[in-house]
């Protein structure tokens, strides 16, 4: 698409990709990076199979187990023979088509999200899918990176390619600086109270601003992984050279000669000076405050000081009664104060919030303090790999000296597949990204936020403003 | 593709694929036997019994090839479990005011039309089928509008291309795998190597 018309980096990034462009048809958008996990992948392979046809590109395809994997000790075996069966499956489906595969003893293996960019896979510029919502991750190093269905996955086996119409453009705009205990995941919470939960439907969203360039690549990546949340497919966010920094050296990225070419091509990524979004939305960092939220979509979110908002204040009636449904689900009385409110479990983990950055941050709340002994705290990193790393600088045993469970790497209580769930009525504090009910177990009640505010409601046994600690 | 049908009716906005199908269901390595499990923490009490009254238990419902719903349905997950519990369960469309971008595409891919109303009439329908249940609406792909008795013609939005394949019964795929010698040219114009073990 040669033009010189100024163009957001999504915009480039797409029109990097069109294989072709028929007439009243969607676009062929070429794929560089297809993830694929053990749930929403076996009817794929079974399509291809019924069609006779190979993977045609398995060297830009990778494949690993997360989600319905258990998170007890690896020399256990998976007891949940339905799981066991779908992991086994995913394994015979690598193998017969020859695609690169971590496997569940594999020293590497995590979470599809996690391990993307912790092994190099995940470059600037890409398009990337995978048969899950949280795709958006990779966004973070400025890939267009977003879920798909499984009749897709099947298309992206079988052609290496996607047909697609281009999305509306959002710039998400963050500027200031965040205050002591406000994180990435409440610039991101802020955003789906702000917008809702089907604000961005359509859209993809380019995170800029000042407070977007001082977080670190794992912030990044928490704040893209959440745009499903606020309704869009993809959201990303230019790269820097923070972004080469934490991609430099890693497994497959591109090396020697190879390096500077790529980091040539990355720097024309971002977007032009003068280019126009379809849409854009304004948050005030500096007015942040930690973030949690109260209902069964993460759109109903608000500040840690605030109260349940009352659902006759709501004027469309569905949207009342949406609310009032959310609240008795919940069992939360409007007007009360969402600090101070009894919690069960504790859970940090999730491709949103399981990397080093976060254990780190919730380390440093539990460090010489003991969790209440009310509650149950699961904390299980983002991959093996992470693991390792936490245990090297100690964080294992700070976890486990203040009474917390120091877990496998998998999805875990995000999903509650693996059965690591809450029994019904009980309430969490998660830093995963969904409070939909029955997330996290049937009956369970989810309330989101950051590790900082998970790690200091551990402690209290309610949840808790971590600044008030 | 022409529906006629009866109308279940779903009130709700922001209905999640959680929802219609809860995640434990997810470990099938096939896309049967969904059906029963379609909004299953809704639909069944603690001791695995129907709940008699929610709409999926009714006789009425379960003739219905037709669902409404509130705002943003099909929301989060990506699971295409979704389109397959719904049409499982006998349904052909869902009505709303709109859907969240993956279930579209999934409910398209499995023959459920995703049709998305104007606000105005789809709380006319709300009212007219609180007044008579019995109501039946009329689809009409090819014409992209829907109907029912005293109420206003609703034409809807369907992505073209998408509503070809429908009606001729294109398969995706295959039409790109058509695109053979396009897509071989893309890669040679691209050196994009992660030196996997593939
Ligand atoms: S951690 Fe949760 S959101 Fe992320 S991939 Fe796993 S199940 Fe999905």
């Amino acid at each position: 698409m040669p033009s010189n018309k100024p163009r957001t980096i999504i915009e480039k990034v797409w029109d990097n990709h069109i294989v072709a462009q028929r007439e009243g048809a969607p676009a062929v958008l070429f794929i560089d990076l297809h993830l694929v996990h053990e749930v929403t992948s076996p009817q794929a392979f079974s399509g291809l199979r019924e069609r006779g046809v190979k993977v045609r590109r398995p060297d830009l395809t990778f494949a690993t187990v997360d989600h319905s994997t258990p998170t007890t000790p690896r020399n256990l075996p998976i007891v949940d023979q339905i799981a066991a069966t779908q992991v086994a499956q995913l394994e015979k489906n690598a193998t017969e088509f020859g695609i690169p595969y971590f496997g569940f003893q594999n020293l590497n293996q995590g979470i599809v999200h996690v391990i993307g960019p912790e092994q190099g896979l995940t470059q600037p510029g890409m398009t990337v899918v995978c048969g899950d919502s949280h795709t958006a991750t990779h966004g973070a190093f400025g890939a267009l990176a977003f879920g798909i269905g499984t009749s897709e996955v099947e298309m992206v086996l079988a052609t290496q390619c996607l047909l697609q119409r281009p999305s509306k453009t959002f710039e998400v705009k963050v500027e200031g600086t965040l205050k002591p205990g406000v994180s990435a995941k409440d610039i991101i919470l802020a955003l789906c109270a702000k917008i809702g939960i089907g604000g961005g439907t359509g859209c993809v969203f380019e995170f800029t601003g000042s407070a977007i360039r001082a977080l670190s690549m794992e912030e990044r990546m928490t704040v893209c992984n959440m745009s499903i949340e606020a309704g869009a497919r993809a959201g990303l966010i230019a790269p820097d050279e923070k972004t080469y920094e934490y991609i430099k050296g890693r497994k497959f990225a591109p090396k020697g000669e190879e390096w500077d070419k790529a980091v040539a091509f990355w720097k024309t990524l971002p977007t032009d000076e003068g280019a126009t979004y379809d849409y854009t939305v304004s948050i005030d960092a500096d007015a942040l405050e930690p973030m949690i939220t109260f209902g069964t979509n993460p759109g109903m979110g608000m500040a840690i000081s605030g109260a349940v908002p009352d659902p006759a204040s709501q004027s469309d009636p569905l949207e009342r009664e949406s609310l009032r449904k959310a609240l008795q689900y919940m069992n939360l009385q409007a007007g009360q104060p969402i600090a101070g409110q009894k919690i069960d479990v504790v859970f940090i983990g999730s491709c949103t919030n399981s990397r080093m950055t976060d254990l780190r941050a919730a380390a440093s709340v539990l460090k010489g303090r003991k969790v209440s002994p009310s509650v149950r705290v699961m904390v299980v990193p983002g991959s093996q790999e992470i693991k390792r790393q936490a245990e090297a600088e100690g964080l294992d045993q700070v976890f486990r000296d203040a009474g917390a469970e120091w877990r496998e790497a998998g999805c875990s209580m995000c999903i509650a597949m693996n059965g690591d769930q809450l029994s019904p009525g009980q309430y969490s504090v998660s830093t995963s990204n969904r409070n939909f009910e029955g997330r996290q177990g049937k009956g369970g009640r989810t309330f989101l936020a950051s590790p900082l505010t998970a790690a200091a409601s551990a402690v209290t046994g309610v949840v808790t403003d971590v600044r008030s600690l | 593709m022409q529906i006629q049908s009866t109308v279940a009716v779903l009130p709700n906005d922001n209905i999640d694929t959680d929802q219609i199908i809860p995640a434990r269901f997810l470990k099938t390595i096939s896309k049967e036997g969904l059906g029963d499990q379609l909004f299953c923490d809704w639909r069944y009490n603690a001791d695995g019994s129907p709940k008699a009254d929610f709409v999926l238990n009714t006789p009425a419902a379960k003739a219905s090839k037709v669902l409404l719903a509130g705002d943003n349905f099909g929301c989060g997950s990506s699971r295409e479990h979704a389109p397959w519990a719904l049409t499982q369960y006998g349904f052909q469309a869902v009505l709303s005011t709109s859907f969240a971008d993956i279930f579209k595409q999934n409910s398209l891919k499995n023959r459920l039309l995703p049709i998305v109303m104007p606000k105005d009439a789809h709380a006319a329908l709300f009212v007219a089928l609180e007044k008579d249940p019995a109501l039946q609406v009329t689809i009409d792909l090819p014409a992209q509008t829907l109907s029912w008795p005293g109420g206003p013609a609703v034409e809807f939005p369907i992505d073209a291309f998408a509503k070809d394949c429908l009606l001729e019964g294109v398969d995706e795929i295959g039409y790109v795998l058509k695109q053979d010698s396009a897509i071989t040219a893309f890669e040679a114009q691209r050196s994009i190597s992660l030196n996997t073990l593939a």
